[in-house]
């Protein structure tokens, strides 16, 4: 049992922190790089990508760099730390994931090489308004319609990954070049980018077989959601320590704020929340590197557990600091955003919790150690 | 970073889960199933099997019986210990008095009292808070003056946990009267059978007898029971809380009961999806604090406390009353039955469930408050 970090892994974070906080080194630059599309910065995307940041879960034969779970939670919560808007949990983790688990020899070392260098950015498109996307097959051609959305960074990938219903039944997960689809872009509230994505007779491959690609899906979004985890932890850090300098340092009735106990309390109780989430995600990824059968319980665990702290602590950054903390000006409220948005990519806490309470009754103690 | 337990600490944690459970009496696990107060009797019984085994106090110097154990192996030792519904060792004595006079008594001190302290052939009772002195610990005025080879002791302790069962209690007196608060204090060994020293039982909203008044009037006690030196009692005493913090987040219990919980409302997890998502979410709730206890173990291995060690008193104690409040939820109107007798139709776990709720009121109390809790991270974590 161990929640350190090795030496070659404090390097990788080292590294990944120095190179996103000169990329963003100030509110105001950030809001200058989102402002324009694609709502991220293509060079700060290659710079990851020189880094090896963009091939560490990936096989070294299918062109990545044979890491695991931990290195990938290491670039995901210097992410969030920095609020940077590259599409690496979208990309790297999520669609990554998918083409590992599915595709065949020829779509790994196409699609993941690319994306391990930094020429291709891969979108997931999953999310739907209730009609699912459905897949024809006509000969060895398949086709897809309907209308995928919210797409994250769907106007700007390079190549879709598009969940739709087999005819037989199931879901299948389809490659389709991007501008193949109809895409319709636009900003989300924390600064990034979603897409209507809209099919109607698209042509599209198969990614790997067409059959039921269900469970490795839910792997992949297992995977994705630990990694979102890590990201919202990175961001809770600056959020709780922003609100806790402003405690410090700002005065009224001519005293500093962190005078009344009415304030320094529930920068505590902010405190003890961002400790209890750290130690659940941590153990989630843990789990994914260990434990793959308790994968998707251990990221809905660590998914609910963000959901909780995220609100918390989202919430009482912005009251502590007062109205600085509404302005777009100041970052703390951007991080309020971005958690907000993390929640609720991929199912968020209320989601987790049906799952876990529907199960409930199936086990005695919860025990964290295999 | 990793998952799994060595194969060393999974080997002690199954050494551990199988003395528990097979050496240590069936009638005083039984007791703690079920949630209901066990006699001095079966304290002492549960203490003594423990330490005849040198399980008593492994956190002690071992030259006193302590084990040279990891943080790890302690944590497992504790969560096993509360898993299989075992009595911990008597904190009074294992976690409190122990290591004080281990670290700071005389050798004359240590050989009369350490073995017997481990045993538990003497019960030490905590003489600390006073009817003035709770949070403010410092401003206690319970006063000792020497006179030749004796203190004389006159004042009133109070909140003494099973002070009804105290052979020996160990207390902060004031022996400078003229010192600044903290510095005037001396930490006294007093004889609880000597004369002047009366103990008058609190009744608790649960129905209870399980704290007291302790009152001192004139109690003569010879000054060779004075621990290490006069007037440096509040560093002997912030030494025993520093010792008090280990093993408060009551995780493994807490586990127990909620499962219990479970048990006690069978298909209703399935029919009320309600009465699941409360279970579910307590159950990630004590996941985190139980990650974060193992965070902490792992982390302190060079002595020092990890910060989120302070943590685990406040949302320790918190959750172990929601799971107490739960069980009553479950209970419901059975939960009224409290006073019921044998005979009654109502099972036992719903008859003890609202007594325990509201015995556990303490536990965001004692050992701190929950506010000492959140005033200490505030300012030694947050800086504020």
């Amino acid at each position: 049992m161990d929640f350190t970090l090795s030496s070659e892994q404090k390097a990788l974070r080292d590294a990944v922190r120095g190179l996103l906080t000169s990329a963003y080194d100030s509110t105001e630059t950030r809001r200058e790089v989102v402002k324009d599309d694609p709502g991220f910065s293509e060079k700060t995307w290659a710079r990851l990508a020189e880094l090896g940041a963009l091939g560490l879960p990936f096989s070294e034969e299918d062109g990545g760099f044979g890491a695991g779970p931990v290195e990938v939670s290491v670039v995901a919560e210097e992410i969030g730390r920095t609020l940077a808007p590259e599409p690496f949990v979208e990309s790297v983790v999520l669609g990554g994931s998918l083409v590992a688990a599915l595709g065949t020899a020829e779509q790994r070392s196409d699609l993941i090489g690319r994306l391990a260098e930094g020429a291709l950015v891969l979108a997931v498109a999953h999310e739907d308004l209730g009609k699912p996307v459905t897949a024809t097959q006509d000969g060895d051609a398949w086709t897809l319609d309907g209308v995928k959305e919210p797409v994250l960074h769907g106007a700007r990938a390079d190549v879709l990954l598009v969940t739709a219903a087999l005819p037989g039944g199931g879901t299948g997960v389809f490659v389709v070049e991007g501008d193949a689809a109809t895409r319709t872009g636009y900003r989300t509230h924390d600064g990034l980018r979603a897409a209507r994505v809209a099919f109607d007779g698209t042509a599209a491959t198969p990614l790997g077989e067409a059959s039921d690609a269900a469970a490795a899906i839910e792997d992949a979004v297992a995977r994705a959601q630990v990694a979102y985890c890590h990201e919202a932890l990175g961001a809770i850090d600056v959020a709780l320590h922003q609100t806790v300098e402003y405690l410090k340092t700002r005065k009224q009735f001519g005293v500093p704020l962190s005078t009344f106990q009415a304030l320094t309390f529930r920068a505590a109780d902010m405190y003890v929340s961002a400790e209890l989430v750290r130690s659940t995600v941590s153990w989630a990824t843990l789990v994914l590197a260990d434990d793959p059968d308790r994968a998707r319980e251990a990221a809905a665990r660590a998914k609910l557990q963000v959901s909780r702290a995220a609100r918390h602590i989202g919430q009482e950054a912005i009251q502590l600091h007062g109205g600085i903390g509404m302005t777009a000006e100041y970052s703390v409220g951007h991080y309020t955003s971005r958690l907000t948005a993390i929640e609720h990519t991929l199912g968020a806490g209320s989601d987790q919790l049906r799952v876990l309470a529907s199960s409930v009754g199936e086990h005695g103690v919860v025990e964290p150690i295999a | 970073m990793k998952l799994r337990l060595s194969q060393e600490d999974a080997d002690f944690r199954e050494e551990m889960r199988t003395f528990f459970t097979t050496q240590v009496p069936q009638d005083i696990r039984d007791t703690v199933a079920a949630r209901r107060e066990l006699s001095k009797d079966q304290v002492v019984r549960a203490q003594q099997t423990l330490n005849a085994a040198g399980l008593a106090v492994p956190g002690w110097p071992v030259e006193w019986g302590g084990k040279d154990w990891t943080p790890l192996q302690r944590h497992i030792w504790h969560e096993e210990m509360q898993l299989a519904c075992v009595p911990l060792p008597l904190a009074f004595n294992a976690s409190m008095i122990g290591p004080v006079i281990a670290q700071f008594g005389s050798q004359e001190m240590k050989e009369r009292f350490l073995p017997a302290t481990a045993n538990l052939d003497i019960w030490w009772s905590q003489g600390f808070s006073e009817p003035d002195a709770g949070s403010d610990l410092a401003s206690l005025r319970t006063s000792a003056v020497r006179d030749g080879d004796h203190y004389v002791v006159n004042g009133q302790k109070t909140w003494t946990t099973l002070g009804q069962y105290g052979d020996w209690i160990f207390t902060l007196v004031r022996t400078d009267p003229e010192a600044k608060k903290q510095a005037g204090i001396s930490m006294l060994l007093i004889d609880m059978t000597s004369p002047g020293l009366t103990v008058r039982p609190i009744e608790l909203i649960d129905g209870g007898h399980e704290v007291n008044e302790v009152f001192f009037e004139d109690v003569r006690v010879p000054a060779e029971n004075l621990v290490g030196e006069e007037n440096k009692g509040w560093d002997y005493a912030k030494f025993l809380l520093g010792n008090e913090r280990v093993g408060v987040a009551p995780v493994g219990s807490t586990k127990r009961i909620l499962a219990q919980a479970k048990e006690h409302a069978g298909d209703r997890l399935e029919q009320d999806p309600l009465l699941a998502a409360r279970v579910a979410e307590l159950e990630n709730e004590l996941l985190a604090l139980e990650l974060t206890a193992l965070r902490v173990v792992a982390d302190s291995a060079d002595g020092k406390p990890h910060p989120a060690s302070s943590v685990l008193k406040l949302r320790g104690t918190e959750l172990q009353q929601d799971v107490t409040e739960l069980v009553v939820d479950i209970a419901g109107p059975l939960s009224l039955a409290s006073g019921a007798a044998d005979g009654s139709d109502v099972p036992d776990w719903a008859r003890v469930a609202t007594p325990q709720y509201l015995n556990y009121r303490k536990a965001s109390i004692y050992g701190g408050s929950n506010e000492v809790q959140r005033q200490i991270i505030a300012k030694t974590i947050l800086g504020l």
